[in-house]
Order: C-alpha cells, then structure tokens, then sequence
C-alpha cells in the first residue's frame, strides 16, 4: 500500500532575472522566485494564502518580448523568460500606480507604503488637492455613468466617513484600495460565506454587502478572516480603530503572543496582540497549516472574558447572557 | 469523499470546515448525515436527515448494503479483522426497507451514500456529539467503525476515521491521563504493568492500579453517598450536564466542594471553596492536544488579574498541604516529565514543538516523525498485532419516549459564536448572537399555530422552561432544536434526561421527548421563571 500520495518531481527551469540567469522551478511565480533571490517586489493585493487577483499592477515587471508589463505576483515563470523588474518602463508604471492609489485612498496605515512613494519618485500632490469627502453613504448610491464631469482641479478621492455598525470591527473604506483580498478571503479561497463582493463600476466600484446593506443585517459571520488580509487597514479591529482615535494606539508597546484557542477542538494558533495587558488584537500565523491565517468569529473576537474586569459586559438588550466579570476583578467573591 | 456524520462542523469546527470545503472545490465529494439540514449539510452532495437516534439502523443498513453489493473490501477483512461473519449476519434484518422506516431516510439516499462510500478510493467518516451524545453512544461508534472495517476505510493516507473534538484540550486531557482508565501518555492503569512500574519508580511510590470513576459514576456515587467531596477544575457541570435539577440537588449533598475556575460560575457558586485560576489558554504557559492528535504549546500573553494563580500553582500548593513537595520550575519541567513516562509523547521536546508548529502523537524520538495517521499497521503483512473486530449492535432508540404529551423531539447543538454554557463566550458582544430560540419546523409552528418570537413554555419529563420560537426551515416535521449557550436565560439542560451510556458515560443531550404550549400574555417579564423548577410531570 503506498502511504502517501506523491507527485512527480517538478521540473527547472532556466530564466534571466535582471541579466542574470537563474535556475526556477517550474510552476513558481516571478515573485516568489524574484523573493527568493532576495528582489524586493511591491505588492499590495498579493497575498500567499489567496489566488492572486492581479488588480493593483504594483508588482508589474516587464518580459522580453510581451507587448504589456506582466504581474509578477500571478505569473509563472517559463523557460528561456528574461525578466526586468525595475526597467524605466516597470519603475513608471509603478510610480503611476502608487500615485493614483495615494491621491485618491487615505493610504495612513498601508505598511511600506511611505518607502515605495520615495523609492519611486511618486508625487501624488500633482493632481491637486483632495476634491471634498463623500457624506456618509453616498458613494454606496453611485451610478455607472451619472456622473459630473470633473473639472481637474481637485483629485478625485474614495474619502467617506467610516461604517461603524457593530462591535467587532470597523470598514474605513476612505482606506480601500479594491485589492479584493476581502472579497477573496470571505469568498471561495477560504471562508466561503459570501458576505461581499466589488459592486459599482470605474471609479464608483466599491466593497459592499449585498444591497450595501450594514452587516449585522448580511451575511457576514465575523470570522474577521477580511480584516486579516487587508493590507491598508481599510478593515479593523474596533478595539484598533477606537485606540487610533484616542491616540493611544503604540505598537512599540505592544508584544505579540502565540497560542492555541481555548474554543473547540480544532487547535488554531492564535498570535494575541497585548497592550497594556489587554488584548488588542489577534491574528493567526498565515503559515501554520491549520489555519493559514484564518480563524472563525469565536477565535477572532472571543476573547474579552479574560479583560472584563470588574464592570459587566455591555448588553444590547437581547444579546447573550451578562458576562460573569465579578470573579475576574480581583475583589470578587472567588479572590 | 467526506462523510459528516453527526457533525454540523461549519459551526463548531469553522477552520476544519474551511479544510473541507478546500477539497469540496478540488472535487471531494461530502455527504452529511444529520437530523438538521445543518449549514454544514448545505454544503453536501447528499443529506440524509435521519431520525434522531436512529444512526445505529442506518449505518448497518448501509454495511447490509455494501455486503450484498459485492462492495466491501475481502483482501482487507481478511487480512486484518475478526467477526465479519457475525458482522454480516448481524446487519441481515436492516434492509433498507426497514432503515427507511425506521430512520426516516429514503432507501434509495441511503444505497446512494453506502455506494459512494463503498467505492471511494480515499474516505474521511468525520463525528461529533450527533453520534455519542446519545444512551448508545458507543454502539454509535462501533456500527462507524463496523463501516470502515468493511471498506478498508482507515490506516491509510486520507482514509480513516475522524471524531472531531468538541474542546480545545479533551484529547489532551484524555493523553494526559485526565480520565479514570489511564495514566499519562493513555497507558492503561490496571492492565499496563511496565508502565505502572515505571510511574511509581520515578514517583517513588506505589500507584492505585485500579480504575476510578468518570464523572457520570461520581454524581451516582454521590447519590449512593459513596463520594462526599468534590474538586471541580474548569467544569460547569451545573449547567453542562443532563437533567441540571439532579445534578444540583447531588452536589448540595456534598460535604466539601472545592471549584477552581476563571469565573464565579453556577458550580462554583455552590462551591464551600473557590481557587480563582489564571486562563490557561493566555494567561499560562503548557501544551493542549488538538483533534488531529497535534500537540501544541499555549503561552502567557496577559498576567492573570487579582489574585488569580496558574493552575499548576495551585495544585503545587495544594500538593504541598497534603505533605507532598512537588517542586518544577517550569511548565516545561512538567512535560520533561511526562516525556520522560509516556513513550509516545517522547520525542516531543518543548523546542521541536515550537519549531514544527506543534506535533501530532505517536513521537517515539527526538530525530523522527511518525505518520500523519494511525494504524497504518493494518496493511502491512505479516499483521504485527492481533486483528481488529467487527461488533455486532443494535439499533436502540432514545429512551425519552414520544407520547401523547410529549410529542416533540428536542435536540440541542451549538450555534456558530457560542460555546457550550457561554461562561466565555457571554463576555464579547457578537453582533450574531439573539436570545437563546426554541426551533421549530414550519409544520409544527403552524400546527401549534406559533410565529417567529412568540413565547412558549417548553416541557419534558423532567422539568420546564419558557423561550420564545423561531421557525427553522432547515428542521423536519416533529424535531425541535436548543442550544445549552445561555442558562441564565433559557437553562436547556432542566429538560435533558441523564440516560447515560454504560461505557463512556455521556448522556442523550441530543433526544428529549417535548411539548410546547403557547405562554399566556406572551411572557413578558417570566425569564425568572425560566430557571425556577416547575411542578415536574410524572416520569
């Protein structure tokens, strides 16, 4: 009996990465051999554990021979390709992108951003200042083709107020780049629940619930699995979000733990972001292979009964049962 | 193909579900097995919505079925069972006329998934609380067993077969020596002589080699006044467990109750002493063992509040009262030791678990991994140990009866953001969670001539509560459905029956025979009366 399924060796193959030839095996992306070969790639809507989408063109690279830039994040090298990944056309290309993207998106919280913008030369003020913010809602009511024509002096922006309609987590899409790293993560990549997708068209294309409905009336199952893979913190974590605000967010007091959840059997790995000795946040390791990132509403979100200390658990009237915080405050009956 | 039996895993399991679906999308195909068209059985090629109880008639209908197919696996049932012959003349009389009666599934779904079974190259038979919360949970598991016995369904890559554990740390528990049968490492107490030699020379004094009592036998002990004190870690049995007015009536009776919780729960409410403890899950440091056998170590990320101490201090000083110093400096001191006596958690050193992600048991040595999977034994030949039965069972319906008064079956389960008696889950808001629900088809609620909110008084033999309805399309005519989440609103378990299996104890949470009746005024304002006993009927 064999004991194991084993697939055939894959095959190399020879490409040029900048002029210089590199053995590749076959099936890997340009990225993950330009990452492996210590090539630094900007990506935005890549992310290892989702099929890549192509939709942000920052990692574009050029191939000789292609009458268009290539996405290096969804690419598979061939034999024989020759790569340039910062050729003058990649590098302008990738300015143009970083410049559309940081002109209109509040781009505050996207990691590394600040660091292409220089590397690139990209001068998202030349379009003028930011045209005024959406008023809330509005941007959810847009349609294809009803449109002013703008009269260039402003940059047109995606700013709006953030949707604050539950108590887990925030969508700040003024921060929304349409990666689709949501729509993937909550859709057949991983959780399969369906709960959003692109609607609208052009510049009015948009995240949104069916009907741009809020999502305690979606179907959304606050697995946070989106908030995991967004990368410019369009989506977060309330507790995240009302520290920003507060300014009292500092990640340089902050340590990050790995354990396993104390919900059922399953064993996820939890990484419990901890500030001041409370949870702020939790993440999973997108590598380990039980949950390559994802976790479900009650590993995400369950754990404030370690930190109602003393005062009760707000209630909403018909929610769940009063948490029993008296015996976590240290002057209870237990202690 | 995946065969979900018992199980509502896009539920209680999401990440392993997300595993599932991964395969649903690369072709696998999944069938599931339960009373509730479930959110998992949504996601099914095939559903087969079966009588509560009536797990045992469908699953030897379905080794009848493969039999006089010619599907089973002869080289297999030769090579490495015993009592096939027993087996197969056992499962005669379950034609699949009669499982059709008896389960309520149609003779041809049931010839459908056994086929689909029989023939698959690789096959997962998943279970959880739907297969042994019953009287016959064992049998339950057994007539599964039977099935893969048949097809040769296990001890292979991708074939086997797969409870799903319902909390994070019960295999874990078990492994560790947590129940009445087994010392550290799961080595058997009273049959395992090397290993008890070995316990009692690095102890350095004789062990008890006699079984002790699981929990069902220690709440009779109790009533027969055999056990009078009770050290209670973690547990809520007075919401947790079946037919909560006896269990809180036996634990009144006690003359010492010591309770060692995170929380001032309902037990330890009761409880002469309470040892306020730190969470294990982030607030100490050790190791839990998941469902796929995978040890993985939990760390501190918070200091514990008050006075709240880890465990293991707790039990050191307790120790230390009884006159024995136990002194370790370290959680990891801990596992050294039960490395040191449990063979087949050996290899697995605080640094390897760290560095692999966590290890599944068997790991004999530091430099080796075992298979992914167990009893991979079965194939090889010659056998090297004895080979497996075959167990002939019975179908046995749920004791609660259905009469004239009570003519719903209740089943209870878990909803997707809350776990167990909500002790934890209570303490985050879930923009999911509504009042605790009692279910009910579409034929019942307009039989009984309710609508979706409407209060009604819920009653067994055993005691009574009050909920408001909601209709469930996802239910068959005559089954209701209730989760044991919120007991300080809707205290579920005052209608459970404590019909407990004679092997692994565990009682029919999942059949009580009911009868729901409107609430006069709505019951606005009752939720005390919700919890206070009620005139109980005759049983």
């Amino acid at each position: 009996m064999s004991h194991a399924l084993r697939a055939a060796p894959p095959r190399t193959v020879e490409i040029k990465l900048n002029g210089r030839p590199v053995q590749a095996r076959e099936g890997m992306t340009i990225l993950q051999v330009c990452q492996r070969q210590g090539i630094e790639i900007p990506t935005l809507c890549w992310e290892r554990t989702l099929t890549p989408v192509n939709a942000c063109r920052v990692c574009v690279v050029e191939i000789k021979g292609a009458r268009v830039l290539a996405p290096a994040c969804a690419r598979k090298v061939e034999e024989g390709m020759e790569i340039e990944t910062h050729s003058e056309r990649v590098r302008h290309s990738r300015k143009m992108v970083l410049e559309f993207l940081a002109s209109s998106v509040d781009l505050a919280t996207t990691p590394n951003v600040d660091r292409w913008l220089e590397e690139y030369d990209a001068r998202p003020g030349r379009y003028g200042p930011p045209a005024p913010p959406f008023a809330e809602g509005e941007r959810d009511r847009l349609r294809a083709g009803h449109h002013e024509i703008p009269d260039g002096t402003h940059a047109a922006t995606v700013h709006q107020p953030p949707k604050i309609d539950n108590e887990l987590y925030v969508r700040d899409y003024a921060k929304c780049i349409l990666c689709y790293k949501c729509v993937e993560g909550c859709g057949s990549d991983w959780q399969n629940t369906f709960a959003i997708s692109v609607a609208g068209r052009g510049f009015d294309a948009r995240i949104a619930t069916e009907f741009a409905n809020p999502l305690p009336d979606s179907a959304c199952v606050y697995c946070g699995n989106c908030i995991a893979v967004c990368p410019t913190g369009a989506l977060m974590f309330k507790s995240e979000f009302d520290h920003r605000q507060a300014g009292t967010w500092d990640e340089s007091r902050q340590t990050v733990t790995t354990t396993i959840c104390g919900y059922c059997g399953v064993g996820c790995n939890l990484e419990l972001h901890e500030q001041d000795n409370e949870i702020v946040k939790v993440t999973s390791p997108l590598d380990h292979p039980i949950t390559r990132g994802n976790l479900c509403v009650k590993g995400r979100f369950g754990f404030q009964h370690v930190q109602n200390r003393g005062e009760p658990a707000v209630r909403d009237g018909n929610g769940g049962p009063p948490a029993p915080a008296q015996a976590r405050g240290g002057d209870g009956k237990g202690a | 193909m995946i065969l979900l039996w018992g199980s509502n895993a896009r539920e209680a399991h999401p990440i392993f579900f997300h595993h599932v679906l991964k395969a649903v999308h690369a072709g696998a195909r999944l069938h599931v097995i339960d009373p509730r068209r479930t959110t998992s059985a949504q996601w099914a090629d095939t559903w087969l919505g079966l009588n509560v109880g009536s797990d045992v008639a469908l699953a030897n209908a379905m080794g009848r079925e493969i039999i006089h197919a010619g599907l089973c696996n002869r080289a297999f049932i030769e090579h490495a069972t015993t009592g096939f012959e027993a087996y197969a003349a056992g499962v005669e009389r379950y034609t699949l006329e009669h499982a059709e009666k008896v389960t309520g599934v149609p003779a041809d779904a049931i010839r459908e998934v056994a086929h689909a079974y029989a023939r698959a190259d690789r096959a997962e038979l998943c279970w959880t609380l739907g297969i042994t919360e019953h009287h016959n949970a064992v049998d339950n598991v057994l007539a599964l067993i039977n099935l893969a016995l048949l097809c040769g369904h296990v001890g292979r890559y991708g074939s086997g077969l797969n409870p799903l554990r319902g909390q994070n740390n019960v295999q874990g528990g078990g492994d560790m020596g947590a129940i009445p049968n087994r010392l550290p490492g799961f080595q058997d107490l009273e049959n395992d002589e090397e290993a008890c030699a070995r316990f009692e020379r690095a102890w350095g004094t004789p062990i008890n080699r006699k079984y002790g009592w699981h929990m069902t036998e220690m709440l009779a002990a109790i009533d027969r006044g055999e056990l009078t004190a009770l050290y209670v870690l973690g547990e809520n049995p007075v919401q947790s467990d079946a037919d909560a007015h006896h269990v809180r009536h036996l634990l009144a009776s006690l003359d010492h109750l010591v309770v060692q919780d995170i929380f001032l729960t309902a037990t330890a409410e009761m409880a002469d002493v309470v040892l306020p403890a730190a969470a294990s899950w982030c607030e100490s440091e050790g190791t839990v063992t998941n469902s796929e056998r995978r040890v993985q170590r939990v760390r501190a990320a918070l200091r514990p509040p008050g006075q709240a101490r880890d465990d293991l201090e707790i039990m050191y000083d307790l120790a230390r009262r009884l006159g024995h110093d136990w002194r370790y400096d370290s959680s990891e001191a801990v596992w050294n030791e039960l490395r040191s006596l449990a063979p087949n958690h050996a290899g697995m050193s605080y640094a390897r678990l760290e560095e692999l992600g966590g290890i599944p048991w068997p790991c004999f040595h530091e430099d080796r991994l075992e298979p992914s999977y167990l009893h991979g034994w079965l194939w090889e030949d010659p056998l090297p140990r004895p080979p497996v039965p075959f167990t002939v069972v019975e179908d046995e319906p749920p004791v609660d009866e259905l009469s004239e008064d009570f003519p719903l079956l209740l089943t209870t389960g878990r909803r997707l953001d809350s776990f167990n008696t909500g002790v934890q889950t209570g303490g985050y808001i879930s923009p999911l969670r509504r009042a605790e629900e009692l279910e009910l088809s579409i034929a019942d609620a307009e039989k009984l001539g309710l609508e979706d909110g409407q209060r009604v008084r819920i009653t067994s033999r055993r005691g009574s509560v009050t909920a408001p309805v909601r209709v469930q399309p996802s239910l068959r005519r005559g089954l209701a459905f209730m989760t044991l989440h919120f007991p300080e609103e809707v205290e579920t378990n005052l209608l459970t029956i404590n019909a407990t299996d004679p092997k692994s104890g565990t009682a029919e949470f999942k059949a009580t025979a009911i009868r729901v009746e409107p609430v006069a005024g709505d019951g606005l304002g009752d939720r005390a009366a919700a919890v206070e006993p009620v005139a109980m009927a005759g049983d």
